[in-house]
Order: C-alpha cells, then sequence, then structure tokens
C-alpha cells in the first residue's frame, strides 16, 4: 500500500493543499502551508527504511496517460533520487517558516506557488517517463518565475525573465532530443513509448546525431548547474528572489541539472560524453566554476550575491565528481548535492533574517554583531565552516570525497580543484569577521534583536542534518552505494574502471 | 454510412451541414430585413447565429457519427473526418465570436444586426473550402468567406482603422484571389481537370508532368494564393493593420477561423493533389522558417497589445507551417490539434483584450496591464493562460499542439526544422511573458487604471470555457489526439503506393 501510493502522493498531496490555501483568506494560508509541507514531510520520511539499497528502482508506478504516443504515468526513486525527493521535503516546510514574516502581501498566491513548485521538483525527481520528466521540468519553472517576479526585490523583473529565458531554450532544446531519441527506439523496435528503460536500451547506434541529442541534453542541464559561462541567470535570481525562494533555487532547482546529467545525459550517450573532447570539455568548465565562482565570491559587497557565486563554485564539484566517474567520487557528488542544499539553504535563511531586521544585505553594513547577537553569530560561524569542508561538518565529506575520487581519473585537475576549497575559506571567513567580528561601528547594528523561537525552529533541523552528514554520513553513502555502482558499471565496463588514465 | 453523389438524396445529406447554415442564413437575412432598430433586436439576431452554428455543429457531429463517406465516383465534395473537424473549429470559433461580440457591439454602438449574418456567411464559406474536393468549390468558398470577412473588417465604418483595415484587406485578397485563380487554370490546363483527386492521378502517372512547368508554376500560385489568406512572411504584410484595425471579435475570428480554413484547403490540395510531388515540401520548409522568424521577430518589438497578438498570430501560421511541411497524415493531425487549441487561446486572448479596451482597443499597450490581477484576478488568470498556451508551455493545450507538430516534423526527418520552431518559441517568451509580468508583477498606476474594465456574462462564459478547454486538453488530450489521429489519415493522395508516409 504504501510502497504503490508513496510518490503519488507525494505529488498530488501538495497541489491539493495549494488549492485549499488559494481558498482561504490570506491569513490563514501560512498555518494552512506549513501543516500541509510538514504532512508531506511526514510521508516521505518513511521512505528512508522501506527504501531498499538494490541499484534499482523502487515503489514504481507505471498507468497509461496518454496512450496514443506511448506516454506513460511513470514514478519511482532509486539511491540517486531518493535523496533529492526527501532533501525536497526537507527544505519546503523550513521555507514556508521561514517567510512568515518576510512575506507580507498577497500571502496565499505565494504559498500556494510554494506548494506547487514542490509537486513539480519531486516531479523531475521522480519521473521515468521522458515525457512526464519534461513537462515536471517545464511545470516548475512558471512557480518560481512567479516566486521571483512578485515578491523578488527591486530589479526582480529582470531576473525572473532571465531566470524565465535560460531554463526555457535548454529545455526547448532537450524536448526536440527526447523526440528524436523517442523516434529512433520506435524504428528500432516497433515500440512507440518514452518510459526511460525503453529508450536507455535502444541509444545505442545513435551514429553522429548522438552528438547534437547529447548536446541539446547537455544545454538544458548545464543551464541549470549552472556551468560556467552558463551561470550569469544565477546571481540575479538569488538575489532578486525572495529568501524561500533562494532557499529552493540552490537548495533543491540547481540539483536537477546534476541529476539530469546522471539520469539522462550520461547514460544515453555513454560514448559522447565520455569521449576525449566532452571529459575535457566538462573538467575545465567545472575547474573554471570551482576557481572563478571562488574569486568573484570574493570581492562581492553583498552577501547574497557571494552566497550565489559559492553555490557555482560548490556544483562545480559535483560535475567534476560525476565525471570522475569512481564510486567514491560520484558517492561524493551526491552527498554535495545534499549539503550543498542544506548549508546553502542554511546561510540564505541566515541572510534573510537580517536582512529583515536591517533591510541591508551588504557585508560593510555590519560589523561585529556578535555581540549583539550571539546565537546567530555563533549559528552562522557554523554554517559557514560547513560551507568550507571543515572536517566534522558535511561540507568536508562531500568534498573530500570527490577529490578522493577523482585523484584517479583526473589527477591534475583534482589538484587545482584543490585550490578551490582554499579559496573558498578566504571569501567565507573574511566575509564572517566582517559581519560578526571586527569593531562595532554602525550605531544601527547596536540594536539588533537575535533570533526569534520561530527562526530557531528552522535552523536548528538543518545545523542538525550539518552535523549528522559530517560525523556519521554511512546512512546516507550505504543507501547511495548500489545506484551509483549500477550507474558507473553502465558507463564503463566493470574491467576498465581501474584502468582508466 | 456510404453516400452516392449522384443520387441527389445522398448528395443533400453530403452537404447537411452546409444546407443546415444556408437555411438559417436566408432566415437571418429576412429577420434582420424586419428588424434591426433595437439593441434588444441585436441580442434575437445573435441568439439565433448561435443556435445556427449550434444545430450546424449538430449536423455535422450525426455525419461523423455515421461515418458518412463519399464512395467510389469522382465528386466535388469530400465526406471524411478532416471535413468534420475543420467544420467543428469554424463553428466554434463562430460560436465563440457570437458570444464575444454581445456586449462589444453594443459597447462601440454598432448596432446593425447583419454583423452576424456575415458572421454566417464567413462561416458557411469556411465550411464549404474544407468540404471542397475540387479546386473550383475550394474557390467558392474561398470568395464567400473572403468577401463576409472584408466588410467585418470594415465593420467599425465610423472609425478610420476599421474602414483602413477593410480597404486594405479587400485589395490585398482581391489579388490574392486573382493568384489563386491562376494558378487553378493553370494546373487545369496541365492536367485537364481540377478535381484534386483526378489531378492527384495526372501526376502521379504522367511521370513528364512532375517537371511541367505548367503545373509547377500553377502549384506556385495556389500557394501565393493560400500564403496571403493564411499570412505566410513575405504575404503578411496585410495582417498586422487589417488585425489592429478590424473590431476586436472580428479580429479574433479571422486570426482561427479564416486562417484555420485556408490551412484546411491547403492541406487538401497539397496533400491529395500534389502528394506525389516533393517540390513543394522544401517551398514550404522556406515559408515556415520565414514566418516563424518573422511573425516573432516582428512581434517581440510591438507595444500594443493587440498588434502583438496580430504579429503572433503570423508566428503561430508559421508553426501551422511546419506541420504542412511534414506532410502526410501526421501533419494533417498536427494541424487539427494545433488549430482547435489555437483557435481557443487566441480567441480567449482576444475577449479579454476587448474588456480592458475602448475604441477597437488599438491603443491598449501591454504597460496598460499593469497590476491588472490585483483588480480582477480571474481575467488576469484567464489571460495568463492564454498566454501561456500561446508559449507552448506543459499543462496547456498549446504544447499539446506544439508537440504535435514537433512529432510530426522530427518523424518526417525535419530535425533542423522543429528546432527552428522550439528556438523561435523561445524568442516569442519575450513578448508574452511581458503581459504576465504586467499583469502580476507591476503595482497598478493608480486606483482607477482598470475601472472601466468590464466582461460580460456570456464574454465570461466563453473566457471560462476557453480557459477551460486549454486547461483539459493540456492535461488530458486523448480524446482529442484520437479525433486528429483518425481525421488525419482520411486526407491523402489517392494513389496509395506514392503516399508520403512517415515512419
Amino acid at each position: 500500500m504504501y510502497a504503490r501510493g508513496v510518490i503519488t502522493a507525494l505529488l498530488i498531496w501538495p497541489l491539493l493543499a495549494s488549492a485549499v490555501v488559494l481558498l482561504l483568506p490570506g491569513r490563514l494560508a501560512k498555518y494552512v502551508a506549513l501543516a500541509a509541507s510538514v504532512v508531506e514531510f511526514a510521508i516521505s520520511v518513511p521512505l528512508w527504511w522501506t527504501f531498499v539499497p538494490d541499484g534499482g528502482m523502487q515503489f514504481v508506478v507505471d498507468k497509461p496517460w496518454i496512450a496514443a504516443w506511448g506516454i506513460h504515468y511513470t514514478v519511482g526513486v532509486d539511491g540517486i533520487s531518493l535523496f533529492l525527493v526527501l532533501l525536497t521535503t526537507f527544505l519546503m516546510p523550513l521555507s514556508i517558516l521561514g517567510s512568515w514574516s518576510y512575506i507580507t502581501r498577497r500571502e496565499g498566491g505565494f504559498y500556494a506557488l510554494l506548494l506547487v513548485l514542490t509537486s513539480g521538483m519531486i516531479g523531475v525527481f521522480v519521473s521515468l517517463d521522458l515525457f512526464l520528466f519534461y513537462v515536471m521540468w517545464e511545470v516548475m519553472l512558471i512557480p518560481m518565475y512567479f516566486i521571483i517576479g512578485v515578491w523578488g526585490g527591486d530589479n526582480r523583473l529582470y531576473a525572473a525573465i532571465k531566470f524565465f529565458i535560460y531554463t526555457f531554450v535548454g529545455s526547448l532544446l532537450m524536448l526536440v532530443a527526447i523526440l528524436v531519441l523517442y523516434l529512433h527506439a520506435a524504428r528500432a523496435t516497433g515500440v512507440y513509448s518514452f518510459a526511460y528503460a525503453h529508450l536507455l536500451s535502444n541509444a545505442k547506434d545513435l551514429g553522429p546525431i548522438a552528438w547534437w541529442l547529447f548536446g541539446a541534453f547537455f544545454l538544458a542541464f548545464a543551464i541549470k548547474v549552472p556551468l560556467f559561462p552558463l551561470h550569469t541567470w544565477l546571481p540575479d535570481a538569488h538575489v532578486e528572489a525572495p529568501t524561500a525562494g533562494s532557499v529552493i533555487l540552490a537548495g533543491i532547482l540547481l540539483k536537477m541539472g546534476t541529476y539530469g546529467f546522471m539520469r539522462f545525459a550520461l547514460p544515453f550517450f555513454p560514448a559522447v560524453a565520455l569521449s576525449q573532447t566532452v571529459q575535457l570539455a566538462i573538467v575545465i568548465l567545472s575547474l573554471i566554476g570551482i576557481i572563478y565562482g571562488g574569486l568573484v565570491a570574493m570581492v562581492q559587497p553583498d552577501f547574497k550575491k557571494l552566497i550565489a557565486y559559492s553555490s557555482v563554485a560548490h556544483l562545480g564539484f559535483v560535475m567534476l565528481g560525476i565525471w570522475a566517474l569512481t564510486l567514491q567520487s560520484v558517492q561524493g557528488a551526491l552527498l554535495i548535492m545534499i549539503n550543498h542544499g542544506i548549508s546553502t539553504g542554511a546561510l540564505f535563511f541566515l541572510v534573510g533574517m537580517v536582512y529583515e531586521r536591517r533591510h541591508s544585505r551588504l557585508i560593510e553594513a555590519y560589523g561585529g554583531i556578535a555581540r549583539v547577537v550571539p546565537l546567530f553569530a555563533g549559528i552562522l560561524t557554523i554554517v559557514s565552516l560547513s560551507s568550507i569542508a571543515l572536517p566534522g561538518t558535511n561540507g568536508f565529506v562531500g568534498e573530500f570525497l570527490v577529490l578522493l575520487g577523482s585523484f584517479r581519473t583526473y589527477p591534475i585537475a583534482t589538484v587545482l580543484a584543490t585550490t578551490g576549497v582554499i579559496v573558498a575559506a578566504a571569501y567565507l571567513l573574511t566575509a564572517l569577521q566582517r559581519i560578526i567580528y571586527n569593531p562595532l561601528t554602525n550605531s544601527e547594528n547596536e540594536k539588533l534583536t537575535d533570533l526569534t523561537p520561530r527562526e530557531l525552529v528552522v535552523l536548528v533541523p538543518l545545523l542538525a542534518g550539518i552535523l549528522w552528514i559530517g560525523i556519521y554520513p554511512k546512512p546516507f553513502l550505504q543507501r547511495m552505494e548500489p545506484s551509483a555502482r549500477a550507474l558507473i558499471e553502465q558507463l564503463r565496463p566493470p574491467s576498465s574502471v581501474a584502468g582508466q588514465p | 454510412m456510404s453516400l452516392d453523389p449522384s443520387a441527389y438524396r445522398d448528395l443533400l445529406l453530403a452537404l447537411l451541414p452546409e444546407l443546415v447554415l444556408t437555411a438559417w442564413s436566408l432566415v437571418l437575412l429576412l429577420f434582420v430585413a424586419w428588424r434591426h432598430q433595437t439593441p434588444r433586436d441585436l441580442r434575437i439576431t445573435g441568439w439565433m447565429t448561435f443556435a445556427a452554428f449550434v444545430s450546424t455543429g449538430i449536423a455535422t457531429w450525426w455525419l461523423w457519427w455515421n461515418r458518412a463517406s463519399v464512395q467510389g465516383v469522382v465528386t466535388m465534395i469530400a465526406a471524411d473526418d478532416f471535413r468534420w473537424v475543420a467544420d467543428w473549429i469554424f463553428l466554434g470559433a463562430g460560436a465563440l465570436t457570437v458570444l464575444v461580440s454581445f456586449a462589444y457591439l453594443e459597447r462601440e454602438r454598432l448596432l446593425a444586426p447583419e454583423y452576424y449574418v456575415l458572421l454566417v456567411f464567413g462561416v458557411l464559406g469556411m465550411m464549404v473550402m474544407a468540404a471542397g474536393a475540387d479546386l473550383m468549390v475550394i474557390f467558392l468558398g474561398l470568395e464567400l468567406m473572403s468577401v463576409a470577412v472584408y466588410v467585418l473588417a470594415a465593420f467599425d465604418r465610423r472609425r478610420a482603422r476599421s474602414a483602413e483595415a477593410g480597404l486594405k484587406y479587400f485589395l490585398l485578397g482581391a489579388f490574392a484571389s486573382g493568384f489563386l485563380l491562376y494558378g487553378i487554370a493553370l494546373v487545369y490546363g496541365a492536367t485537364g481537370t481540377t478535381n484534386l483527386g483526378l489531378i492527384g492521378a495526372q501526376a502521379g502517372v504522367n511521370e513528364a508532368s512532375h517537371s511541367s512547368v505548367m503545373l509547377l508554376a500553377g502549384l506556385a500560385l495556389l500557394i501565393v494564393g493560400f500564403g496571403f489568406k493564411i499570412a505566410a512572411v513575405p504575404f503578411h504584410m496585410w495582417a498586422p493593420d487589417v488585425y489592429d484595425g478590424a473590431p476586436t471579435p472580428v479580429t479574433g475570428f479571422m486570426a482561427t477561423g479564416v486562417k484555420a480554413a485556408a490551412f484546411a484547403a491547403l492541406f487538401r490540395v497539397l496533400n491529395q493533389s500534389f502528394g506525389t510531388l516533393s517540390t513543394w515540401h522544401d517551398i514550404m520548409w522556406w515559408l515556415a522558417v520565414l514566418t516563424m522568424v518573422g511573425g516573432n521577430l516582428f512581434a517581440l518589438s510591438q507595444k500594443s497589445v493587440k498588434r502583438m497578438l496580430a504579429y503572433s498570430s503570423v508566428a503561430h501560421a508559421g508553426y501551422l507551417l511546419v506541420a504542412v511541411s511534414a506532410g502526410g497524415a501526421s501533419g494533417t493531425s498536427a494541424f487539427l490539434v494545433y488549430a482547435i487549441a489555437y483557435t481557443l487561446m487566441t480567441i480567449g486572448a482576444f475577449a479579454i483584450l476587448q474588456a480592458k479596451g475602448r475604441a477597437g482597443e488599438s491603443d491598449v499597450t501591454i504597460d496598460d496591464l499593469a497590476g491588472l490581477s490585483t483588480r480582477h484576478p480571474w481575467l488576469a488568470f484567464g489571460l495568463a493562460v492564454c498566454m501561456l498556451s500561446l508559449l507552448g508551455f506543459p499543462g496547456t493545450a498549446g504544447f499539446m499542439g506544439k508537440w504535435y507538430i514537433l512529432i510530426a516534423a522530427t518523424s518526417a526527418g525535419q530535425n533542423v526544422l522543429a528546432a527552428i520552431l522550439v528556438l523561435t518559441s523561445v524568442v516569442s517568451a519575450g513578448y508574452y511573458l511581458p503581459v504576465i509580468m504586467a499583469m502580476y508583477m507591476k503595482p497598478e498606476p493608480d486606483e482607477t487604471a482598470h475601472l472601466d474594465v468590464r466582461l460580460d456574462r456570456w464574454g465570461r462564459t466563453a473566457v471560462a470555457a476557453v480557459v477551460l478547454g486549454i486547461l483539459l486538453f493540456g492535461v488530458w488530450p486523448n480524446r482529442l489526439f484520437d479525433l486528429a489521429k483518425s481525421a488525419g489519415t482520411t486526407v491523402q493522395p489517392s494513389s496509395a503506393t506514392t503516399a508520403v508516409t512517415p515512419p
């Protein structure tokens, strides 16, 4: 019963709740939305125990949707998507609670959109039919577009349309590529179906067109990751979005790109993706992302923008880990995807909280506030250290695994990537020092109030996550391992795994 | 039900929908001659017109339900699923136009019930076009439709722009008809017949006629003639001014019904008569690319909503031309699905626009919609759905239509054309999204900005029906797809051996 219905419930429940939220008067909206998202989380939690790490898809549901074209409603999770689904349901209640006092107008619409967004994001991670995947991929664009455009900062219109058009370009070309794959498989087998397994097993011998198809998928996912030089939408969108929007953008939306590479672009076109040219290009672009993202973050006067650029760097590590294709590196990449959701999410929450008090995100507007708001300063320190990847925090486990695993495949690139960790320490610690230490010069900061109980409720689960993964990551790694291993074996025959240059 | 057109009874049955509508048009003419003074007369005429469209739709449905088809002999009219589905599109466009016209005509003081009679004649012409299995019948239908629409475009005769629209449309339309007629003459000269099936048989059997200059010149002139009616670039010059100047409900009707009718006839001519020729696929390829790129780029720079929608309808003609270029059964099905989706979203968008504007709506800019969502949330929601559907966003009928066209194009091996289609769709986000942004993300300029925005009960009914249709077909298009699929296979070249079959 649970196994048959859980994913469908996860997809439908937020939609129903969003309709209720829209119908209710605005002041009730946040309570109902919070309750709905907590229920959503509760539905998803048993996945953690009932999931059997065997490398295959589980909780699969398969129902015809548009039978004439072989389009099915097919959903399921494996060790890769499980954590992304859980991360989504985990961050949503926190995002809603974190918007409590930030969102003051059109509350009903805001919370309804957040709930629709939840469905869309989970849909992207669980779809096992490429048509369904495409629909979900696009559908989650609209709520985010409105969240940025209606509730965002001063420059929100520009940021919203930039976000929309960047994503739209990539995804539409991906749609054409999906169609070409579909027809190729249909010609080979006579079966018209968008099922993931069907297209995967018939994606061989595509010939030179595989390069174009990979290019289309690559563009869609690389924009989402974002890979340098397609990252320019990200700082705008992150900075202009309201706190919850930034948290979800960084925490979950960016992972759709890396997830797409792992689920679709690599398995469908291994010959292209692992050709010398593409490997070199991806590694160089990831390295640029890591180092350039860090260096640009270093000079940002705006703390929110600094975090935005740090995302570019973190996701560079993920890309490196995925392409290195060793067990450690892939597991590490998956772990960074989760860690980044938790740590960067927490950072965005903290910026949002201090912004609500002082209405400034500029680093120089603060200084010495550790004495005024000790609780805030303490949590900001812990979260920053986890983002820097200090041992004992979650960030360390992920980046260490990626660097360890990638060294076997790309030794030089890995050494260069290590400098990215140092750059991260440089920009985050400097910012930390300028915000909470240094002398207290601005008199406005003397009146700051410390975190309220509501804000602590938002932050404590994130802190718990940081420490749990930092100290005892085994339950996570255990559940990822079979799927990561399956991915690697699918792409590289077992004999050649060790022998790669 | 198999019909033998040599028997009178069967011939009348095959023409049943057209006969029903003709009878209604005569009744309406008499009624209008008798009562044409008060707004009440106008309303009664409107409802009679609505009843005419509904009853004709039922007659069409009856023939479809009984699987009426013409057997064996060479006929001047076709009876197949393609015709019935196309008829429903025209009748639906006509009925929706009636619903949104009630309040508009009274508001703009256009108290002439002849408006509705002309609407009926326009739809009748479209139905004849879709039914024609002979170039002469198609031309007859085209003229009947065109003359009615020329007058409709100039209906607001006190307004200079409307008069200009009518005159422009008439002059250029007359030229286009001339091209078409000359094309028919040349085709007749090359094959000795105007019957679509016989032309196809001639062109298929006689290898020499493939390179016959006369036949190819005739085909080219036919394409030019139809190109004017569907507003394909470079024959689109009239479209923005005419769409802009005509009364808004008429603009919606022209952008959907007239365009769909011209496309329906084009599909029939190209597939049944020239299915064996490959020449037109290349011509259509270029026409599609030019129209998509041109329409979208011109629309991008428009400030006025009505003009933007006019250019956007040019862009949509480009998407439909992709289906033409793909050809075959799947191209024809794609056309039907897209035309239904396009009719819904375009009429919805124009209906909401006319609630906002005054005096022809030409001066409503995109920025004038700022803050509409706070004052009129449902209207804003409706327009947002129409815009997203025009953009081809998943969850709307527009996406399903675009998707069908993409599948037709890729299965015909036209991957590049499919890629151009999606890239130009991205460009279209540059003018559809600002409408949504204005409504939802910009503040109301002042409290009185949207005071006079009003949509009457029937306008609201039409918009609600359209929005529900868009969302329903966007999520559950199965019935629509089945219908289009069966209808698409009926428009095929007469000789099966040379049919253009998609893999």
